[in-house]
């Protein structure tokens, strides 16, 4: 069954498969991280997705294109903070709104822009690098966003694990109240992780439409973000754990695209659902570790913070 | 007295709608004085101290500190200024190690090695030893008050808050803290010390100021008073120590044997292998430092968390295995110790929540379909007979002050003709006045033929209204003993002692 | 600086619960108007056109009456089975792959009997919708009772799987065998023993509708008189409290999403077998979620649902309008929709806090 698959070529692109979901799931770790659960993943990626599209396609650049992504991702997800963090509104129903929102303004948006092709993100000059056999595909072929994507896991990691501003947002996160007792700013903290939320999601939507797919249709993103948020659960909240998840996700999309593509004799619409049914099935394996996950989970992940006497 | 004056509070007044929780509080503390803020709940000794620690901002009137104007803006520049704050209910964060939760109570901490050595070297110089690297989640009570008392010396305070230091600990724990705060007022930190317990007070404190309803109500040296007499002013009335008759005990109600349960609560205690049993007419008193497993014991017994068949027993019938409402219907009730979100709805009415447990044995419901007006009847009755202060039933319960609420819970499951009652924390802040009734009406029905078991971290409170006295340590529990003729030595090797100290000694 | 200050009010005030969906219908009109005034359109006009037209201007009422009904039946139907869940706390989001599995298991049952006419096969069908979504919906509840699984994330994947169930039915198993072809099953309206026709000429009426209505007075029913209504409105307030309440979370949480389920795959089931006709990769359109803006613009009140169903109905009917007539996109009404859900969120406070505007503020 995997013959002619070559074993380089599909980490590679695994590894691209997988960027908009590592983007849009380390923000949302480092929001639940704060201690907000924010479900608007989707509805903050599509949105990225469409202000990338259009930003890149008018002034011609790309990499403009992926600063567009995140600004309308964080665009939508201030509404978002605006909602749960100064008029307190519910968690899980503000989220739902954000990707219920996204999905009717980014098909608006985009209205213009159908059938068009965005301006390429080249792979970048790595020169004899990339000449190496196997290696040199699989750590020297990518664009930009690639490597910024696993820098970002690194860097999230250890801000989280080595800085006092880490130390701040887990504090906040764990127990808002202490953290408020000892003059910690919550709401401004969680505001910022919100919106740094939004931005990552914005990115990793403008990365499907720019470079996954690479043009504008309505409801591109397919589930992603939820995807995304499913992996923070895989992820046990961590960010090295978050970059395996997305990986093994994306190794599945990528496997169930080349079967398609190789003819194989499953029909294309159980291999199209594959993805979503291992994803449900990792969160069974994850969740069910005699609620490990669960204790892992920051205590104050989703409950209003609003401070009285 | 000739020590400089360090802190000032002059004229002082905060009001929150509805409430004036501080009027008109005048005191000053000298350096290296520890000074006793004196009041029962709601007297307003925590807006006070909160106001002193940046948290909240007086309406009206100044403080100073050595003699400059000091109107903290948020805690960290109270904590500049040399003002360090114990809680009452910890700052503290689960899932993070002793030297982060230090870290996040300090200005500029120094890198998390070079800490942890601060912290291993400040808490044997106090005799508060503690291992830098533990989840804070995993320490017992005791150790948790060291984390903040820890975090509070390593910036040198000038002024230290305790805010009901003892309530977590056991009477030889009490005594190691009482060391230590004496040898920090003799190095000249100055000390406000907030509690309601008059004898502590007494042993420890150079001067005392005493609130009632948000005033101060008096000044003293406490060693020259005695305990009765400041609590008469505490209390502005001549309180009566609930009366009882030492009736004969009957049959054995309820009887638990060998019950081991795993927690449910993240970081909580399972219980291991407790046995005792109670007869009817009998109050036993369960103490134990808060989190070693008296969450977990109310929840065995009222079947919210099931055990094997015969772990638990009444009237010799097994329900280990049975849920709340079987157990109700077999006459058991119970009052776990947080009111809003356990024992009560805090959104619904007190009509509903009167629903909420009353269901079974009141015959609330027919078919499932819920009897309103009979609901309603009983949600009144509780209120007459209890005295609850509601302008109806049909106010939220989180809209009750914590004492009314409290007597609603209590009398909610007193006023179902109970054979078993178990109660968790009975009068925890509640008004002297109240909680003299709660005990009374306790008591009324043990003489009435019901088995009771109270849990309660108030000695004082056990020692008045129980029969037999048994504590709880690390999920196990003592074989009760009857309580005429317990000392206050026996009682806290009962709790166990100076918990963890052994432990860390033995680290070094 | 004057500031504004929230006061949490010691018990939800009745009077805002009432006028908090009246509130955000009337902000969203004026964003929503100024949405349209932005992609060029007479803000005036688009809001006439899609609130007031289609039930009264004399040319298009006769149409689009009707179909207020026919849109407004599934979405309060789904929405009053997702109010029970969320009251309790739980979230059940994939009523759309519930639909989906409801219709595709009705529809099955009426294929598998064509050409017969049986008295017993709409009934049949009417079960088997019910036990489509039912079963759909065990799969996220099952794996929260049993493995602590994320039931939102789960139930919302499902929807995903359901989409290609669909889509590989359609072109495979339930393909009309003489549709030359194409995909889509046969058409169930007009196979009799198997259609869910209009009741009353001219209203819109059908059996998905009476089935809504039901709907609306069993669970007004439950959550004012019954004790299990009681126990799903304090599982989702205190679970604690529940928990002491004898209420046990694993039964709760089945029946919920249970019921749920089951309604979401009846709406699928009376839309396919009536209004949509038969079976095709994007006969659904979407109801599973706007029922989720029903269910809260309704504020998971029974009759609240009704009414938000029947205007969120207004909203589908009207924004047709006014594609046919403005060319407003089609998109524009679905934003539409989610700003109204933003502005009952953001509304919604003034029920249980007050407002208050001072010149100091706690250190917050």
């Amino acid at each position: 069954m995997f013959g002619g698959i070559d074993p380089g070529l599909l980490i590679a692109s695994l590894m691209v498969a997988s960027v908009p979901i590592i983007l849009a799931a380390i923000g949302e770790l480092v929001v639940e991280r704060a201690g907000v659960l924010n479900l608007g993943v989707e509805g903050m990626m599509i949105m990225g997705a469409v202000c990338g599209f259009i930003m890149a396609v008018q002034t011609g650049s790309a990499v403009l294109g992926f600063v567009g992504g995140a600004l309308g991702g964080a665009a939508l997800s201030l509404i978002f903070a605006l909602l749960t963090q100064f008029l307190l509104a519910n968690q899980v129903a503000s989220g739902l709104a954000l990707t219920l929102f996204g999905l009717g303004l980014s098909s608006l948006l985009g209205q213009g822009f159908v059938g068009i092709r965005p301006p390429a993100t080249a792979a970048l000059p790595f020169g004899a690098l990339a000449e190496i056999p196997f290696l040199g595909r699989v750590l020297f072929g990518h664009d930009w966003v690639v490597y910024l994507s696993i820098a970002s896991v690194a860097a999230t990691w250890w801000v989280l694990r080595s800085t006092r501003l880490g130390l701040i947002l887990r504090a906040v996160g764990e127990n808002h109240d202490a953290a408020h007792a000892l003059g910690y700013k919550v709401r401004r903290i969680r505001v910022l992780a919100i919106l740094f939320g939004g931005a990552m999601a914005g990115m990793g939507g403008a990365y499907v439409s720019l470079v996954r797919v690479p043009q504008w249709t309505d409801g591109i993103t397919a589930g992603a973000g939820w995807i995304a948020l499913a992996i923070v659960v895989f992820a046990a909240w961590r960010p090295w754990r978050a970059l395996i998840g997305a990986y093994l996700f994306g190794g599945i999309s990528v496997l169930q695209l080349n079967l398609q593509a190789a003819g194989a004799r499953i029909p294309v619409e159980y291999l199209s659902m594959s993805p979503y049914l291992i994803t449900i099935l990792v969160l069974v394996i994850m969740s069910s570790g005699k609620g490990k996950a669960a204790l892992n989970a920051p205590a104050s992940l989703g409950q209003t913070f609003h401070a009285s006497r | 007295m000739t020590r400089p004056e360090l802190l000032r509070v002059d004229k002082v007044t905060k009001a929150y709608p509805g409430v004036v929780a501080n009027s008109d509080v005048s005191f000053a503390i000298a350096e290296g004085e520890i000074h006793a803020l004196l009041g029962e709940n709601g007297a307003g000794k925590s807006t006070l101290v909160k106001m002193i620690y940046g948290l909240v901002k007086p309406d009206a009137g100044h403080m100073s500190l050595r003699g400059a104007e000091y109107a903290p803006a948020e805690p960290r520049a109270a904590r500049a200024a040399g003002v360090g704050m114990v809680f009452q209910h910890f700052s503290l964060f689960e899932a993070l190690n002793v030297a982060e939760n230090v870290a996040l109570g300090m200005e500029n901490p120094p890198p998390m090695k070079a800490l942890a050595g601060r912290i291993k070297a400040v808490s044997a110089e106090y005799g508060l030893p503690l291992d830098p690297a533990r989840m804070v989640g995993d320490l017992s009570a005791g150790e948790r008050q060291r984390v903040e008392i820890i975090r509070c010396l390593l910036q040198d305070p000038k002024l230290l808050i305790m805010d009901e230091p003892t309530s977590v600990l056991t009477p030889q724990e009490v005594d190691i803290l009482f060391k230590t705060l004496r040898q920090l007022a003799a190095e000249g930190t100055a000390i406000l010390y907030i509690s309601h317990k008059l004898e502590e007070i007494r042993a420890l404190c150079d001067a005392a100021t005493i609130l009632r309803r948000g005033k101060v109500v008096a000044t003293c040296t406490p060693r020259d008073r005695s305990a009765r007499e400041m609590a008469e002013l505490m209390v502005g009335a001549v309180l009566t120590p609930p009366a009882r008759a030492g009736g004969a005990k009957g049959a054995v109600a309820l009887e638990v044997v060998g019950l081991s349960v795993a927690s449910p609560i993240p970081f909580g205690t399972s219980l291991k292998d407790v046995s005792f049993a109670v007869r009817r007419g009998e109050v036993l008193g369960i103490a134990g430092v808060a989190g070693n497993g008296q969450d977990e014991l109310l929840l065995a017994l009222s079947g919210e968390v099931r055990a094997g068949r015969e772990a638990v027993r009444m009237d010799g019938v097994g329900v280990g295995d049975q849920g709340p409402n079987e157990r109700r219907t077999l006459g058991l009730v119970s009052a776990p110790e947080e009111r809003l979100g356990h024992a009560a709805a805090p959104d619904m009415s007190l009509v509903e929540n009167a629903l909420l447990s009353g269901l079974v044995r009141k015959g609330l419901a027919r078919r499932g379909f819920i009897d309103w007006a009979a609901t309603e009847d009983f949600a009144a009755t509780v209120v007459r007979d209890f005295d609850v202060r509601t302008p109806g039933t049909d106010v939220a319960a989180r809209a009750l002050s914590g004492g009314n609420l409290q007597k609603f819970v209590v009398g909610r499951e007193l006023s179902q003709s109970p054979g078993v009652i178990v109660i968790n924390q009975p009068t925890w802040g509640v008004d002297a006045a109240a909680a003299a009734a709660i005990r009374q009406a306790i008591l009324d029905r043990a003489a009435g033929g019901a088995a009771v078991v109270v849990i309660s971290q108030d000695l004082d409170e056990l020692l008045e209204i129980s029969d037999s006295f048994a504590a709880l340590n690390e999920g196990r529990m003592t074989r009760p003993r009857p309580v005429a003729g317990l000392t206050i030595d026996e009682i806290g090797l009962m709790m166990g002692g100076a918990h963890g100290m052994e432990v860390a000694h033995h680290g070094q | 600086m004057p500031m504004l200050r929230l006061e949490k009010r010691p018990s939800p005030s009745r009077f805002w619960q009432g006028m908090t969906p009246v509130l955000a219908v009337v902000l969203t009109m004026i964003a929503g108007g100024i949405l349209f005034a932005a992609l060029g359109k007479n803000p005036v006009e688009a809001i006439r056109t899609i609130f007031w037209d289609p039930l009264f201007n004399a040319q298009f009422a006769s149409y689009s009456r009707p179909q207020l009904l026919v849109k407004a039946g599934p979405l309060i139907l789904i929405a009053i089975g997702l109010s029970l869940g969320f009251r309790a706390g739980i979230w059940n989001i994939g009523a759309e792959g519930q639909y989906i599995m409801g219709a595709l298991a009705g529809a099955a049952v009426g294929l598998a009997f064509y050409p017969a006419d049986h008295w017993f096969l709409f009934p049949l069908m009417v079960v088997a919708g019910a036990l489509g979504g039912w079963l759909w919906a065990m799969v996220p509840a099952i794996l929260k009772t049993r493995f602590n699984t994320n039931e939102i994330l789960v139930s919302l994947l499902m929807v995903y799987i359901a989409q290609n169930i669909l889509a590989s039915m359609s072109l495979g198993l339930l393909r009309n065998p003489e549709g030359g072809g194409f995909p889509g099953s046969r058409n169930l309206s007009q196979y009799p023993a198997a259609s869910n026709p209009e009741l009353i000429a001219g209203t819109g009426m059908h059996w998905g509708v009476i089935a809504a209505f039901m709907a609306v007075i069993a669970a007004y029913i439950l959550l004012q008189r019954h004790i299990l209504g009681f126990h799903i409105k304090l599982a989702g307030q205190a679970p604690r409290a529940a928990r002491f309440a004898g209420v046990n979370p694993t039964g709760l949480v089945l029946l919920c999403m249970g019921i749920s389920g089951a309604l979401a795959g009846l709406a699928g089931l009376f839309e396919v077998a009536g209004p949509a006709g038969q079976i095709s990769i994007d006969f659904n359109v979407g109801y599973g979620f706007t029922a989720i803006i029903v269910a809260f613009l309704g504020r998971l009140n029974p009759i609240g649902i009704l009414l938000a169903g029947l205007l969120m109905a207004l909203t589908y009917i009207g924004g047709e309008l006014a594609q046919f007539m403005l060319g407003l996109p089609a998109a524009a009404i679905q934003a539409f929709q989610g700003m109204l859900l933003f502005f009952l969120l953001a509304v919604d406070l003034l029920s249980n806090y007050r407002v208050r505007f001072g010149a100091r503020a706690e250190a917050a």
